[in-house]
């Protein structure tokens, strides 16, 4: 059959074109633009190539941050996935507990995240805060101001603290979407506690949890407010993500070209690891 | 396999019943014999499901005993209870293999694995999915799904009984056939006893070799299919077994007379009715005659059904179903006689016999 041509359908296309434009193209060329040439103001610019990306790749600045963000990014996903689960799995499915929980689990994800920051970051304070004053007085050193180990601490439980909700609530919806049927049928076969979670639970929650993974992984990668609020990137640069880096060259130090190569490294590290996970994880659904 | 024992069984979902109306599943007390192939049959809501429950142990009953080979087991799980149960919709076990699945009732009891082995592939062999043994389940179709429920439930030796809960809802109507006929004949060969709860009287009919007819938390009948098409205890079976129902008539009795709104038909027998009993004539639609001779009603509409027409007419300023062979004559002005021995008289709906 002869397929229709119709030009008018360009007309349909467009404002979604304008939108995209101006919310992510535009701006995304002109980040290329700054990484590409070198400028001292005065709107004067010269070429540089890929001078900066060979610069921004060759320092330490870059690795170390990277580094951190990883094992950031690693640690939290290590604990809020399966503390998700767990929590998910011991909510109530019917009664008033049920609209309670879910209340609670969505209070933290509806703070504004540099509001999250202050929250820790007051009551982390040794000579205020709860959490800090309490610590000191039963005799547990704890100074996220100067001790790396108690900074990456107070960044890892706020930010379980603030997302681990979310996983749960993902999860939550993946195993009340289980039909009854499959519980009693499991108690037929006689299967255990565990069975029922490997064979039932964690099969129906894959989809969920994929998701799941890739928000919380892509969002714990581009962290930035709360560590900002929180440390500053201290002590030293001991917190200082990609994303704090990034700032600090391209505002602190002003260094657009560098700044801007950064910026387009960074983004396609995420897209890249994002890709492999989602595709890894498809693939191994695909094959069952 | 085992026999089963319902003892004075009631349920209601709602805490401290006191009326009748409180109770979903009003007083059961039954034995279904050891080998027995049963259905429960009835429209949705009457309690049949419920009444499955209380047998696999999902549920406990509010009041009375199960008993298994005589041996109380109202308050053992489903476990320990050994039964099996095939539900609407296919149970499987999406990441594992067909394999897998038969085998997971097995290993989780901790069955040696040369024995898990062996059953498997007998039940494979029983379902005809021995090909498929190594496929993921997950990829297969409802019915092949189906049968891997069943099998599930086959699989272990010592089940006391084997429990569907409308397991052929999601099947295609030709499977259905398929799917059924294996049924029977893996229950003839192996001697299951088998409850099978539906709601469509063909699926009830053709499997079972008694079926329970259930109205509204109640058992209204017990018997061979023959006995409910013949002899329906209760207008409800009477109505819900056979298409077209039975004609249900009001009828004012009078020692073995009835009368039907000024019609008179006689009985060969004077039924025992308490007084002040609503009392009605129920006769099948395939035991009314239509000729030239008897009462006259007036047609409103033939439907041709293939081999067999279904004439709606009024008699007696009630509607009725007449069914006539596909080359039966349909006279100009109609008459009905009724066979006299397929008529059944109900008092408050419960029939009231002549010979019992």
């Amino acid at each position: 059959m002869e397929k229709t041509w119709n030009n008018k359908a360009w007309f349909m296309v467009l404002p979604v074109l304008v939108l995209v434009a101006f919310s992510a193209v535009i701006p995304l060329m002109t980040v290329v633009n700054y990484s590409v040439q070198d400028t001292f103001g005065n709107n004067e610019f010269f070429w540089a190539g890929t001078d900066w990306f060979i610069q921004v790749l060759q320092s330490d600045r870059f690795w170390d941050a990277l580094t951190r963000n990883l094992i950031f990014s690693g640690i939290i996903l290590a604990i809020e996935i399966p503390l998700g689960i767990l929590i998910a799995l011991n909510m109530p499915k019917t009664g008033l507990g049920v609209p309670v929980c879910l209340v609670l689990m969505s209070l933290p994800l509806l703070i504004p995240w540099n509001v999250v920051g202050t929250i820790w970051q007051v009551f982390g304070r040794v000579d205020i805060g709860l959490l800090g004053y309490t610590l000191d007085a039963i005799g547990i050193p704890y100074n996220y101001v100067n001790n790396v180990f108690d900074a990456w601490v107070t960044l890892i439980v706020m930010d379980i603290w603030h997302w681990t909700s979310l996983v749960v609530l993902l999860c939550y919806a993946g195993l009340v979407s289980i039909p009854d049927a499959y519980y009693q049928a499991a108690k037929i076969d006689g299967a255990s506690r565990w069975a029922v979670f490997r064979y039932i639970q964690l099969p129906k929650m894959k989809r969920v949890l994929l998701i799941a993974f890739l928000l919380r992984f892509m969002d714990s990668f581009m962290i930035y407010t709360e560590p900002f609020v929180v440390t500053g990137g201290g002590p030293g640069n001991a917190t200082t993500f990609l994303s704090i880096d990034l700032v600090k060259t391209a505002i602190g130090q002003f260094d657009l070209g560098p700044a801007a190569a950064l910026s387009l490294i960074y983004f396609l590290i995420i897209l890249l690891l994002s890709w492999i996970f989602y595709t890894v994880m498809t693939n191994s659904d695909a094959q069952s | 396999m085992a026999r089963i024992n319902l003892d004075h069984i009631r349920h209601a979902y709602g805490p401290n019943p006191t009326k009748p109306s409180d109770y979903s599943l009003k007083e059961v007390h039954h034995e279904w014999n050891d080998g027995g192939a049963y259905a429960l049959l009835g429209p949705s809501g009457c309690g049949k499901t419920t009444l499955l429950n209380i047998i696999s142990g999902l549920l406990q009953p509010s009041e009375g005993k199960i008993l298994f080979d005589g041996k109380d087991v109202t308050n053992l799980s489903t476990q320990e209870r050994n039964i099996a149960q095939v539900f609407q919709f296919p149970v499987i076990y999406d990441t594992m293999t067909v394999y897998d699945n038969l085998a997971f009732p097995l290993r989780n009891r901790k069955v040696p694995e040369n024995e898990v082995d062996r059953r498997v592939t007998e039940i494979l062999e029983m379902i005809g999915l021995s090909d498929r043994a190594k496929k993921k389940a997950q990829g297969l179709t409802a019915d092949q799904k189906q049968k891997i429920s069943l099998g599930r439930g086959l699989v272990r030796s010592d089940v006391s009984a084997i429990l569907f809960d409308e397991p052929l809802t999601v099947i295609d109507p030709h499977m259905k056939w398929v799917l059924r006929s294996q049924l029977k004949r893996l229950h003839k060969q192996f001697g299951f006893t088998m409850v099978y709860v539906t709601h469509d009287q063909t699926e009830a009919l053709t499997f079972a070799d008694k079926v329970v007819v259930m109205y509204d938390g109640e058992i209204v009948q017990i018997g061979t299919p023959a006995e409910l098409f013949e002899k329906p205890k209760h207008t409800f079976v009477g109505y819900f077994i056979g298409s077209p129902g039975m004609n249900v008539l009001p009828a004012k009795i009078d020692g073995s007379s009835v009368d039907l709104d000024g019609q008179k038909v006689a009985l060969s027998f004077a039924p025992k009715i308490a007084a002040g009993a609503k009392t009605e004539l129920g006769i099948r639609p395939e035991f009314v005659r239509l000729g030239r001779e008897g009462m006259p009603v007036s047609i409103s509409k033939v439907e041709d059904i293939g081999r067999q027409k279904i004439v709606r007419a009024t008699f007696a300023n009630r509607p009725i179903a007449i069914v006539v062979h596909e080359d039966g004559e349909i006279p100009a002005a109609p008459k009905i006689t009724f066979d006299p021995a397929a008529i059944n008289i109900y008092a408050d709906s419960w029939r009231v016999g002549g010979e019992a």
